[in-house]
C-alpha cells in the first residue's frame, strides 16, 4: 500500500444557506481546495463524493457526475458515495484506497448536503433513513429517538447525567466560538440545554446537532509524489478504516458501545503503530451529545462508562487532556451529513497546520476523526500526521 | 412514504400482525424480522419461521415529543426496545400503559394497534405495539 497525503482543503461556511444551491456549495468548497494544493485541475486524476439524500433533500441524484461537471473536471471518473451520515467519511477512505492501491497519484473528495429545502418533518423522514426503515421509522422511531434509546442505557449501567450529557453540548458550542466556518457563535449554559425541551427524552432541543447546508473538499496526493512537486504543509494519512454493524439498533451486542467504532479505531491503531493516549485532539460524531461520550469511550480516551463524567469534569475541553471536536462538532459548527465526514478531516489538517485560530489545539501533532453512518451501523476512522514529523 | 407501498405492507402481515420471524435450528437463534442467512452460521444455519413470543421486558424507552410526520396525532409517544421472553429484541412503541410504569426492567405484552396514517388517501398500517402488564 502506497502512503497517501492530503494537499489541500476547502469548506464552506456551515449554515443555512438560504442564497447558495447545493451545487454553489459543492463548487465553492472543491474550488477552495484544487486552489489550495497549488496544482490544476488537470492534475485530478478521480473524484469521490459523500451524500447522503439529496434525492429527498433536493430532488437530485446522479451526485458524482453533477460534481465533476461543475468543477469542470470532465471527462475523469467521478463517484457518488453514501453511507448515511458517514458518507463524507466513506468517500474520503474509497479515494484514500484508490491511491494506496496504486491507481491514482491525485484524487479530490468532496462532501456536500443541502437540508434546508424541505421542512423539519420531511427532514426527519429523510434522516430516518439511515436506520431501518422498516422496524424502526414505521413505528415512529426518528433519530432522536434512537439515540434517546442509547441514552437511557448509558444513564441506568453507568450514572450518566442529563448534565453530564449538556456538558458536551456547552463545551461544542464554545469550541464553535473559535471556528468562523460554524454554524452557531453562541456560547450555552448547562441550564439552557436542560430547559430546552424534550426531542425525546432524555435528550432535549440543544442535545442535537442541527440541520444545515455545507461542503467540504480534499485534494489527496500519494506521498512520494507529494514531496516530489514540493508541496509544503502536506498531511499524511497514517491510518484508515472502516466497520460495519447492524442497521438496527436491535441487532447491536450492546446499546452502550459502537462495535463498529472500536473495530475501526483498533485496525486504524495499529495501521499507524499508535494507541489512544498518543491522541491529541479528535473530531467525533456528536450528533447528539451521547453520541460523543459514548464515542470518546469507544476511541479508547476513557473507560467504558466514564465517559460522561469526563465531559463534565472539563477534560475533554480544547486543550485539557484530550481537546475533543475542538471545531465546534456536528452540535455546533453544524451537520451537513454527507458533508460531515470530510469537514472532518479538513479540521484535522488545519489543525496540524496550526491554522486553527481561536481554536487552535497546542503542540497537535497526531489528529484523528471518527464519522458514523446512522445509530453506528457504519464507522469510519482515519489518523493523521504532519508529513516530515 | 415512510409507511411503505402497498405490497410491502401486504408483505409484512404476517410479520407485523403474528409476529412471525424465524429460528436458526443450527445455533438456537431467533431472529426477527425473518432473514434469509443466519449470521452466525451462514450456510450451514437452518431457518425455520418462528412467531416470537407475546411477552418480553423494557431494557430502554423513550417519550418522543416530536416525530417524523404520520405521529403528529399521538405525539407525544413511548418507543421501547423489549427483549421478548427469547432474547429476541425488537423496537415498539408501547401504549396503554400509565407513564410512571413505563420503566426499564416492566414486563409487558403485545397489542394489535393502527400505527399510523400517514397520508390521507392512502392505506391506514396496523402492527404490534406493547402494553405494561
Amino acid at each position: 500500500m502506497k502512503s497517501v497525503s492530503i494537499i489541500g482543503v476547502g469548506i464552506t461556511r456551515f449554515a443555512e444557506h438560504w442564497q447558495e444551491s447545493f451545487r454553489e456549495l459543492i463548487a465553492k468548497a472543491g474550488i477552495m481546495a484544487i486552489q489550495d494544493s497549488g496544482l490544476a485541475g488537470n492534475d485530478i486524476e478521480a473524484a469521490y463524493g459523500g451524500c447522503m439524500a439529496s434525492g429527498r433533500f433536493i430532488a437530485q441524484e446522479h451526485i458524482g457526475a453533477l460534481i465533476a461537471d461543475e468543477l469542470g473536471l470532465n471527462p475523469i471518473p467521478s463517484t457518488r458515495l453514501e453511507a448515511a451520515c458517514a458518507s463524507g467519511g466513506v468517500a474520503l477512505r474509497t479515494a484514500y484506497l484508490s491511491i494506496a492501491s496504486g491507481a491514482y497519484n491525485v484524487v479530490a473528495v468532496g462532501g456536500v448536503e443541502k437540508m434546508t429545502e424541505v421542512s423539519t418533518e420531511e427532514a426527519a423522514i429523510a434522516l430516518g433513513g439511515a436506520g431501518d426503515q422498516e422496524t424502526e421509522l414505521f413505528h415512529g422511531a426518528s433519530f432522536p429517538a434512537l439515540y434517546a434509546l442509547m441514552a437511557r442505557k448509558h444513564m441506568q449501567e453507568f450514572g450518566t447525567t442529563e448534565e453530564q450529557l449538556a456538558s458536551v453540548a456547552v463545551k461544542n458550542h464554545k469550541n464553535a466560538m473559535g471556528n468562523p466556518n460554524a454554524q452557531f457563535h453562541r456560547e450555552i449554559s448547562v441550564e439552557n440545554v436542560m430547559n430546552s425541551g424534550y426531542i425525546a427524552s432524555p435528550l432535549k432541543l440543544l442535545d442535537c446537532s442541527p440541520i444545515t447546508d455545507g461542503a467540504a473538499a480534499l485534494i489527496l496526493c500519494e506521498t512520494e509524489k507529494a514531496k516530489e512537486l514540493g508541496i509544503k504543509d502536506a498531511i499524511e494519512i497514517v491510518g484508515s478504516a472502516q466497520a460495519s454493524d447492524s442497521l438496527a439498533l436491535t441487532g447491536r451486542e450492546s446499546l452502550t458501545q459502537m462495535d463498529a467504532t472500536t473495530t475501526a479505531v483498533g485496525q486504524a491503531y495499529k495501521q499507524a503503530g499508535v494507541s489512544a493516549k498518543d491522541v491529541d485532539f479528535a473530531e467525533v460524531h456528536d450528533c447528539f451529545t451521547i453520541a460523543e461520550v459514548i464515542a470518546t469511550e469507544d476511541l479508547g480516551f476513557f473507560k467504558k462508562g466514564e465517559g460522561g463524567k469526563a465531559a463534565e469534569e472539563g477534560r475533554t475541553a480544547l486543550n485539557a487532556e484530550i481537546s475533543i471536536n475542538p471545531s465546534g462538532g456536528l452540535k455546533a459548527k453544524g451537520h451537513p451529513v454527507g458533508a460531515t465526514g470530510v469537514a472532518q478531516a479538513v479540521e484535522a489538517c488545519m489543525q496540524l497546520q496550526d491554522k486553527a485560530d481561536g481554536r487552535q489545539v497546542k503542540n497537535a501533532e497526531l489528529g484523528l476523526t471518527h464519522n458514523v453512518g446512522g445509530s453506528g451501523a457504519t464507522a469510519v476512522v482515519h489518523l493523521y500526521r504532519r508529513l516530515g514529523q | 412514504m415512510s409507511n411503505g407501498s402497498l405490497p410491502l405492507l401486504w408483505r409484512k402481515f404476517p410479520e407485523r400482525y403474528l409476529l412471525l420471524g424465524n429460528k436458526c435450528e443450527n445455533c438456537g437463534t431467533s431472529f426477527f424480522p425473518a432473514r434469509k442467512v443466519c449470521p452466525n452460521c451462514r450456510r450451514k444455519g437452518k431457518l425455520v419461521a418462528e412467531e416470537m413470543p407475546k411477552n418480553g421486558t423494557i431494557t430502554t424507552f423513550t417519550e418522543v415529543f416530536s416525530g417524523p410526520a404520520g405521529f403528529e396525532y399521538e405525539t407525544p409517544y413511548f418507543i421501547a426496545i423489549i427483549e421478548l421472553d427469547n432474547k429476541t429484541k425488537i423496537l415498539t412503541q408501547i401504549v396503554d400503559s400509565k407513564k410512571e410504569k413505563i420503566k426499564i426492567g416492566a414486563k409487558v405484552k403485545k397489542v394489535f394497534r393502527k400505527i399510523s396514517d400517514i397520508d390521507p388517501e392512502g392505506p391506514i398500517t396496523y402492527g404490534y405495539k406493547f402494553k405494561v402488564i
